[in-house]
């Protein structure tokens, strides 16, 4: 969920993958940083790139919806919302004001395991950025207040209307969640919420949920760019320095997650055509399984050359589009296969061959250059990732947040580059044969189009 | 061959205030910021090839990819009676070519580590690469198969009209898209090329075959009317000398059948008269919507306008950043949205003007009143010298972060291309965003915004929206389509 429609947030940046000088062609995949730690508990990185002028900060303050309470799903994404609103010192509408006064643009999501806040603009604005970041960090209570609240209220209830109700397949997503992830939390609901939930949240939880987790030892901050890192360590030491540690949080250790049996559901929904959703628990991000899961996701639908994408879009062309991808979380992952039929076609038929198809991969695993393809597609996608100093800043923050370590790149593509084909076969055959969630999302009145039947054993 | 070096705001100093160690943080006051770093755009250099092709280099060297971007005049603006051609035409180039298949040329792309796509906008198809360095060679001879040797077997082209048919089908289910359809065919009537959709409708896409495909990429693709932009981790030496080696033997087509690659100014003129008399409001029902969409506007300018800078420094205080007037009213002060915006689209023949919102359904007359209050504002008042201080100060310094990427550096030296626009553009961009004045945006607010002859489309739930919006008087008011034609109530 971000804060701002896609049109707004417009500008990208970019910066360098440091090359080892004589190896032009195999570049080093690193991105330089330094790490400091304030008295309070804040930590700030910071990656030098001077290629172009500009400076990216990037806030990560690690709550998500999974720490949302029941009855205040929608929580932390609203929370998100309400930072922009203003604080003691840079009173609504001064954050958004400056910022663009200074050619900066800003902009805010949040998932299930954390929130992130960020701007990115000419490098003279970094001390802008931190005046502002500091002072919603330090003194974001004063200014808060019941129509604040509520006017934000208003502008994520409209948020979830313009994304989830009047889209369509809107629902599938938290429909499928239901059912994955059974309460207790997290992840049972979706990170924009309910309604209902949105409607209760009060001034007094933002007082509580910012008490709880929007402190700087909670935070991690990271400043890529076109600075240097002794001139953003004053910046910070300056401005975060005498911001009070908040209390330590505890998180209670959530039970296994599992679907013990296959679980078979039907919507229906104001579509022309139905689509099928396939989803399983797997490996959480990082975890052993994550990187062979992706690979798996990219043999079954990444390419058009995939096998999927091959047998239902391209030769039996009972399908108009298919999808599969590992979304890997802090506590769990989730593996989706989405197809949706085309004209003519129902979903049984495509349940037929995804069935066959995904049970193949489970056999035999993939041909030694179907790996190859994959892995070399995977490697690209992480230089396109280093030319831009806000995707730099929040992959350093990413790292860092799963596994300690921020400058993890060369690590995680040698998680790839290190996959054989029985590691593959491996992780289709572990999680993709195990119970799991079936979706199926017909037009209105169409139920004979779903998936009813009993489970095809592959 | 020919430099041109663009810098912007000359020489200034590049880094950060270092704050002093008090004891005391001030923050009553944002801290005074150093003057705005320089951007010195590397130069675009421009050679040509015996063939015709010219070539267009910019080399960055931060990150060891290149880009290669082909595009040939002749988009969708001359689709003429088969709306949707020239983007079905680019989305075969890659389907099958010489002797490979799709599967064949999506195996070698990704085994590349390439992106290579295929599209056509309103006035050329395109064929972008995107490549790590080593890879360069295979990968520029996979992208000159598919431009230049693309097969177009009926086979292919039955399926990727089948696929097309079906998307066409689910643009219905998006409110978004409807209100988008609707409104373009009302604002451009039929005649106008934008009229239609880029990608055509079911009508235009179920009659075509590999015929009408190959004859309207033969009538484009030729080296003498082609430009290639070439951004990256590559010299211009070497970036002629691989252009030469795969795209040499393409053969030059007689100049009669040469197409240019921006239309001359006498070409602007709309083949069809688009004023519009008064305000109307036109309904595409949506029983039970959880929002209504509204799109507002009219024909809006060329690129080439005079008052192309102006109109877009007003434009951000309207509705093109955050702060602006549209989104501050409509979201932050009355919640009825999510984000309201305005923008007007660039093309060599005028686009549209467009400003828009999905707002709650018990709103939509109230959305509306606040939508027209703020472009009667912006036309009757002079705006504040903070607001325009602000918004000038947006664009100019926001210019920076448009030129990172390979991607982003070739798709700004195409615009330029494409508008016939010379290279040194950039040059002076800064000092004329700079130079704009209150006057001046009162005066292109008063001349190209037209809330008394403007279209309003609101796609949403009619039984609950119909009474409210019609009693605001903004104009009559009639049920349609998503073609834009009657619809029974």
């Amino acid at each position: 969920m971000t804060r701002v429609r896609s049109l707004l947030a417009a500008c990208a940046v970019l910066a360098g993958v440091t090359s080892v000088p004589g190896t032009a062609q195999e570049p080093r995949l690193t991105v330089p940083y330094t790490m400091d730690t304030l008295a309070n508990g804040l930590r700030f990185i910071v990656h030098e790139d001077h290629s172009v002028p500009v400076v990216a900060m990037n806030v990560w303050y690690h709550v998500g919806s999974g720490d949302e309470k029941p009855g205040r799903t929608g929580f932390a994404h609203l929370f998100e919302h309400l930072m922009f609103m203003g604080s003691q010192h840079a009173p609504y509408p001064a954050f958004d004001r400056l910022l663009e006064a200074a050619g900066t643009n800003n902009n805010g999501s949040t998932t299930e395991d954390r929130t992130n806040y960020y701007e990115w603009g000419p490098s003279n604005a970094a001390p802008l950025m931190a005046w502002l970041e500091a002072d919603r960090m330090g003194y974001f209570l004063p200014t808060m207040d019941q129509d604040k609240v509520d006017l934000q209220r208003d502008v994520v209830q409209n948020e979830r209307r313009q994304g989830v109700d009047n889209q369509p397949y809107g629902k599938a997503s938290e429909t499928i969640g239901r059912m994955l992830y059974p309460p207790p939390p997290p992840y049972s609901w979706p990170v924009i919420g309910s309604m209902a939930d949105l409607s209760a949240a009060t001034l007094e939880d933002t007082r509580e949920f910012f008490r709880t987790y929007y402190a700087p030892n909670n935070a991690v901050i990271v400043v890529a760019g076109d600075v240097t890192p002794a001139a953003v360590g004053d910046l910070m030491r300056h401005y975060f320095g005498d911001i009070p540690r908040g209390p330590s949080i505890t998180r209670p250790t959530p039970a296994s997650f599992t679907v013990t049996q296959y679980t078979l559901a039907v919507l229906e929904d104001r579509v022309q055509l139905p689509r099928v959703y396939y989803t399983w628990h797997t490996a959480k991000a990082y975890a052993p399984m994550d990187a062979a899961l992706d690979v798996v996701a990219y043999i079954l639908a990444g390419a058009k050359n995939s096998r999927l994408t091959q047998r239902l879009v391209y030769e039996d062309q009972v399908a108009s589009d298919v999808v599969a991808y590992q979304d890997g979380k802090l506590l769990d992952g989730d593996f989706t296969i989405r197809a949706t039929a085309r004209p003519g076609h129902d979903l049984p038929t495509l349940h037929r061959i995804i069935t066959e198809i995904v049970g193949r991969l489970a056999a035999d695993g993939p041909a030694p250059r179907e790996l190859r393809q994959a892995q070399n597609a995977i490697e690209a996608s992480f230089l396109n990732r280093l030319e831009r100093v806000l995707a730099k800043a929040d992959q350093l923050n990413g790292y860092f947040y799963f596994t300690g370590e921020p400058d993890y790149f060369a690590q995680d593509l040698a998680r790839y580059r290190a996959l054989t084909r029985e590691d593959v076969r491996r992780a289709a055959a572990t999680y993709l044969l195990a119970p799991k969630v079936v979706l199926s999302v017909v037009p209105e009145g169409k139920r004979e189009l779903a998936i009813e039947t009993t489970e095809v054993a592959p | 061959m020919m430099y041109r070096v663009v810098a912007l705001l000359g020489i200034a100093t590049i880094g950060v205030l270092h704050p002093s160690h008090a004891q005391v943080v001030d923050r009553t006051t944002p801290p005074e910021l150093s003057p705005p770093p320089a951007l010195r755009l590397p130069p675009i250099e421009t050679a040509s090839l015996p063939n015709g092709l010219t070539l267009h280099v910019v080399e960055m060297r931060e990150v060891p990819v290149v880009q290669f971007s082909l595009a040939v005049p002749g988009g969708g603006r001359q689709d003429g009676a088969r709306p949707g051609l020239a983007s079905f035409t680019a989305d075969l180039l890659d389907e099958g070519a010489d002797t490979l298949d799709a599967f064949g040329i999506a195996a070698l792309t990704e085994y590349y580590g390439a992106d290579l796509n295929t599209y056509a906008d309103w006035d050329a198809m395109v064929v972008n690469l995107k490549v790590p360095y080593r890879n360069l060679d295979s990968a520029l001879a996979l992208m000159a198969t598919v431009a230049l040797r693309p097969s177009f077997r009926n086979i292919d082209v039955a399926r990727q009209r089948d696929l097309r048919l079906a998307r066409i089908l689910q643009q219905r289910d998006r409110p978004e898209s409807v209100a988008g359809l609707a409104f373009n065919a009302l604002v451009f009537p039929e005649g106008h090329p934008y009229h239609a959709s880029l990608t055509g409708d079911s009508l235009s896409t179920v009659g075509l075959d590999s015929t009408i495909v190959r004859q309207a990429y033969d009538q484009v693709f030729c080296p003498n009317s082609a430009t290639l932009v070439v951004t990256g981790s590559i010299s211009v030496a070497e970036a002629v000398q691989a252009t030469q080696d795969h795209f040499g033997t393409w053969q030059r087509c007689p100049p009669s059948a040469v197409a240019t690659a921006a239309p001359a100014q006498h070409d602007l003129t709309s083949p069809v008269n688009l004023s519009i008399d008064r305000t109307r409001v036109f309904f595409v029902d949506k029983p039970g919507a959880a929002q209504s969409v509204i799109r507002i506007g009219g024909p809006g300018i060329s690129r080439h306008n005079a008052d192309y800078i102006v109109i877009e420094v007003m434009n951000t205080i309207l509705g093109g950043s955050f702060s602006s007037r549209l989104n501050s009213n409509l979201r932050e002060t009355k919640g009825y949205t999510y984000g309201a915006w305005s923008g007007f689209a660039y093309r060599p023949l005028p686009g549209p003007f467009t400003a828009g919102a999905s707002v709650r359904t018990d709103v939509t007359d109230s959305a509306l009143v606040e939508f027209f209050r703020e472009i009667r504002t912006i036309r009757d008042s002079a705006v504040s010298q903070t607001e325009l201080d602000r918004a000038k100060a947006y664009l100019a310094l926001g210019l920076a972060g448009e030129f990172e990427t390979t991607s982003q550096m070739a798709g700004k030296v195409m615009e330029l291309l494409t508008f016939g626009l010379p290279l040194s553009y950039y040059d002076d961009y800064v000092q004329r965003v700079m130079a704009v004045t209150t006057a001046d945006v009162q005066r292109v607010a008063r001349t190209y915004l037209e809330p008394d002859r403007t279209v309003v489309v609101v796609v949403g739930d009619l039984a609950s929206i119909r009474a409210s919006v019609d009693a605001l008087g903004l104009g009559a008011s009639s049920i349609r389509d998503i073609a834009g034609h009657p619809a029974a109530n």
